[in-house]
């Protein structure tokens, strides 16, 4: 699809490394829409970063090139990118005025006064700080802080947004809030957003496609309800939501199913999504939401013995933690419905799922 | 009891002040709650504050005392000072009755070998009446006879001046603002009108420009070679950076004097750094530089040994700035140049002002250095200090300059907080 139409942003066999040893980045291809938003998201040290930074400009890549808007910009130093950028702590400038800070794109592109001044008003109201300006970045709260640096990024209207993880030092409720208000900017003013994190439900929430960056390398592309129900392997699996990990060793393959036999002794049936070859190893990963508690018979495939070993009260669900196929980390979500099973600890029960909640990976 | 009392406290008045349930007004019972901290508190700092009173305070208190105390001529001559401020009108020498009383008190002093004392004293207000008054004592103690009057001005004809009698009532007020402008170049003449200096005599004002030109310059050359410095230690890697700044730091390991002697060797004449200009052929042998023992010298060996106090608060401000608002600022469009103009420079000010002031101060009051290596064009005010306390023993003089490079900080410390803003030096 990427031929089609001509991306806005195209990572081309991007490899970077530091020491000439090892590779942080191994051999990235990457296409970004216009008007897209797309989160990189992995774990620390998975390469994302540094992907953020060689499109910022304050990182090189060792090889291949970046295309912005079908320019080479490998050789473009930062500030002749007109990219926006949001960092991690702000990084406003504690000697200037909030007004100043976001009029300094303004100022450093000699935009006159008097349209500077209308512009950085605009932007302050877009982030709902219009009366602020006058104040140091010191004296704002951290939401508040991070509505300027955001406003400070948008004020010249880059075509392309990078945001190195900006939520990350907010509670959890303003981050929350946050998320939806970049969202809805993203909508309004539909530019092209990068948007680097390693909270899974940050990027569930905003992204239009997450990229799932393990070891330097993108182990999935996708759009967030795609990578949540079908995660193409083990890592995006354990990665994106919470997830029962069963390992065994594949009996038979009929199809895209396939019948595993568990560790336990108990044998699985699942869809073969990274299982193809007879007793070879792999690992089913299946939801905890998706699994029924006392299921009726012959409703699933997949039945078998459980025992309460442990009870959380969430609020909106209750977690259990049940022994199951011989492994004693089996995690159940039961919702707080009117109605619902109530579990006691030691208790005796059955858990089922349909094959089609249940993937095997690659081990 | 049936009649019940609502349950309201014993007795507070219907007043404003909260108070504890019993009816204490709070902020009696919170002092008393904290009495005791405050008072483990007072007594932890008890050592240090009893030690800076004693070391520091008071001394410098007795200094600016010493700076206008004249105690020389009421406790020496008491009779004639008195009768001097009481009866004479200034015209003229004074009447038979003043000469004799001042020659008994003379021939008094004489013989309990403390005329030396009136001399030097009254030698300070003009140069020549340490010999007069010595001279004098020893002629009349021998064979003095009245009428006095003529037998003093038989001596000498200076005692027949009005001048002479009018420098002696000057110099015998128990205060005396002559010390302070002595040390402005300026004096009090025999009726009491404050005039200049004689051209000649003229050297403290030099002096106080000559310091603080050495030290403005040499603030200026740490900031120089320290701003750079402490860029880099602050954005190199911890192992470098600690390397780097063990390096900046070991001149503060060594004596003193051990480095400025280094200085001497490298810079005179003869030395290291002539030899190898000789050797490679930029200059003659005749030709060799005079680097040490004079200003240059001076300056050069000061800023090495100050170069450390620029360095520590810049670095320990730059320190603090993340690195991220340069990026920040290339980010939103400012080349390399004007982010560091615009976003890092004017927040390491607080740690340049503190550098600066730092050095300036330190390099205002500045000794041993410019006495080793500074020569004649090289001393500084504290040198004259020196001097006065150690050769001429002026040390109402010595105070009196001390009090000025004192005052000269203080407005300089009022000057930066106006500005800066004191609570905003970092040190470190």
């Amino acid at each position: 699809m990427a031929e089609t139409t001509d991306p806005f942003v195209r990572f081309q066999g991007i490899q970077k490394s530091y020491d000439g040893e090892t590779l942080v980045v191994k051999d990235l291809w990457l296409d970004i829409a216009k008007g897209e938003f797309l989160t990189l998201l992995g774990p620390s040290g998975s390469g994302k970063t540094t992907c953020l930074m060689m499109l910022a400009g304050f990182e090189t890549p060792t090889h291949g090139d970046i295309i912005l808007d079908r320019t080479p910009i490998n050789t473009v130093p930062p500030h002749r990118r007109g990219i926006g950028m949001v960092f991690q702590n702000y990084a406003l400038f504690p000697h200037m005025s909030v007004a100043e800070n976001v009029g300094y794109p303004l100022k450093v592109r000699g935009v006159g006064r008097a349209d500077a001044r209308d512009r950085v008003r605009r932007a302050l109201d877009m982030v709902e700080l219009g009366a602020l300006g006058s104040r140091r970045p010191a004296q704002l709260s951290g939401g508040q802080q991070q509505r300027v640096a955001l406003a400070r990024a948008l004020v010249f209207e880059p075509s392309l947004v990078l945001l190195d993880e900006p939520l990350g030092a907010l509670d959890k409720t303003l981050r929350e809030q946050m998320q939806y208000e970049l969202k809805h900017i993203h909508e309004t003013l539909g530019v092209t957003m990068v948007y680097v994190t390693h909270d899974q439900s940050e990027a569930l929430t905003m992204s239009d496609r997450i990229a799932v960056f393990n070891d330097g390398v993108i182990q999935q592309l996708d759009q967030p309800s795609m990578l949540y129900e079908h995660p193409g392997n083990a890592f995006v699996a354990q990665f994106i939501g919470e997830n029962n990990k069963l390992m065994g060793r594949v009996e038979d393959v009929a199809g895209d199913r396939c019948r595993v036999r568990a560790d336990s002794g108990d044998l699985v049936e699942a869809l073969a999504i990274r299982a193809s070859g007879l007793g070879e190893r792999t690992l089913m990963s299946l939801r905890p939401e998706r699994v029924s508690v006392n299921p009726p018979p012959g409703s699933m495939p997949n039945v078998f013995d459980a025992e309460v070993l442990e009870l959380i009260y969430l609020g909106d669900h209750l977690r259990s933690r049940m022994r199951v196929c011989g492994q004693t980390d089996f995690i159940v979500k039961v919702p707080n419905w009117a109605g619902h099973v109530h579990l006691r600890p030691g208790e005796h029960l059955t858990v089922g799922w349909h094959v089609e909640d249940c993937r095997a990976l690659d081990a | 009891m049936a009649d019940a009392t609502p349950l309201a406290p014993a007795g507070p008045p219907a007043d404003d002040i909260l108070r504890t349930r019993d009816g204490v007004p709070l902020k009696t019972t919170l002092r008393r709650v904290t009495r005791r901290q405050r008072l483990i508190a007072l007594g932890l700092v008890m050592p240090l504050l009893v030690f800076i009173v004693v070391t520091f305070l008071a001394p410098i208190g007795m200094m600016l005392l010493r700076a206008v105390d004249n105690p020389v001529l009421q406790t020496q001559i008491p009779r004639t000072v008195a009768l001097l401020a009481s009866d004479w009108d200034g015209q003229g020498p004074p009447d038979e009755r003043i000469f004799a009383t001042l020659a008994e008190e003379m021939i008094q002093q004489y013989k309990a070998r403390e005329i030396a004392r009136v001399g030097t004293r009254l030698n300070y207000e003009q140069s020549g009446l340490r010999s007069l008054i010595t001279k004098t004592a020893r002629t009349i103690a021998r064979r003095g006879t009245p009428p006095w009057k003529e037998t003093f001005v038989a001596i000498d004809d200076r005692w027949g001046d009005a001048k002479t009698w009018g420098i002696i009532r000057q110099a015998s007020s128990r205060y005396t603002p002559s010390f302070f402008l002595a040390a402005v170049d300026l004096r009090l003449d025999w009726r009491g009108d404050v005039v200049a200096q004689p051209e000649e005599k003229r050297i403290y004002g030099l002096m106080f420009g000559r310091t603080l030109w050495i030290s403005a310059l040499v603030t200026a050359l740490c900031l120089a070679l320290g701003f750079p410095l402490a860029c880099l230690l602050a954005s190199l890697p911890l192992r470098q950076s600690n390397l780097l700044m063990i390096l900046v730091l070991l001149p503060f390991w060594t004596s003193l004097l051990v480095r400025t002697t280094a200085w001497i060797v490298l810079l005179q004449t003869e030395g290291v750094i002539n030899d190898l200009l000789v050797w490679i052929g930029m200059l003659s042998d005749e030709g060799r530089i005079q680097m040490i023992y004079n200003q240059t010298g001076t300056i050069i060996a000061m800023t090495h040994i100050l170069l450390p106090f620029m360095v520590l608060p810049i670095y320990s401000v730059m320190k603090t700035i993340p690195p991220t608002h340069m990026r920040a600022a290339r980010s939103l469009g400012a080349t390399p140049a004007r982010a560091f103009r615009e976003v890092y420079l004017p927040q390491t000010l607080p740690g340049v002002g503190a550098g600066a002031i730092l050095v300036f101060i330190l390099s205002v009051g500045y000794y041993i250095t410019p006495a080793l290596v500074g020569g004649r064009t090289g001393e500084m005010i504290s040198n004259l200090i020196a001097y006065h306390m150690q050769k001429s023993l002026n040390w109402g003089l010595a105070a009196a300059l001390g009090a000025l490079l004192l005052a000269a900080v203080l407005v300089l410390y009022w000057l930066y907080n106006r500005l800066i803003g004191i609570d905003k030096m970092k040190f470190g």
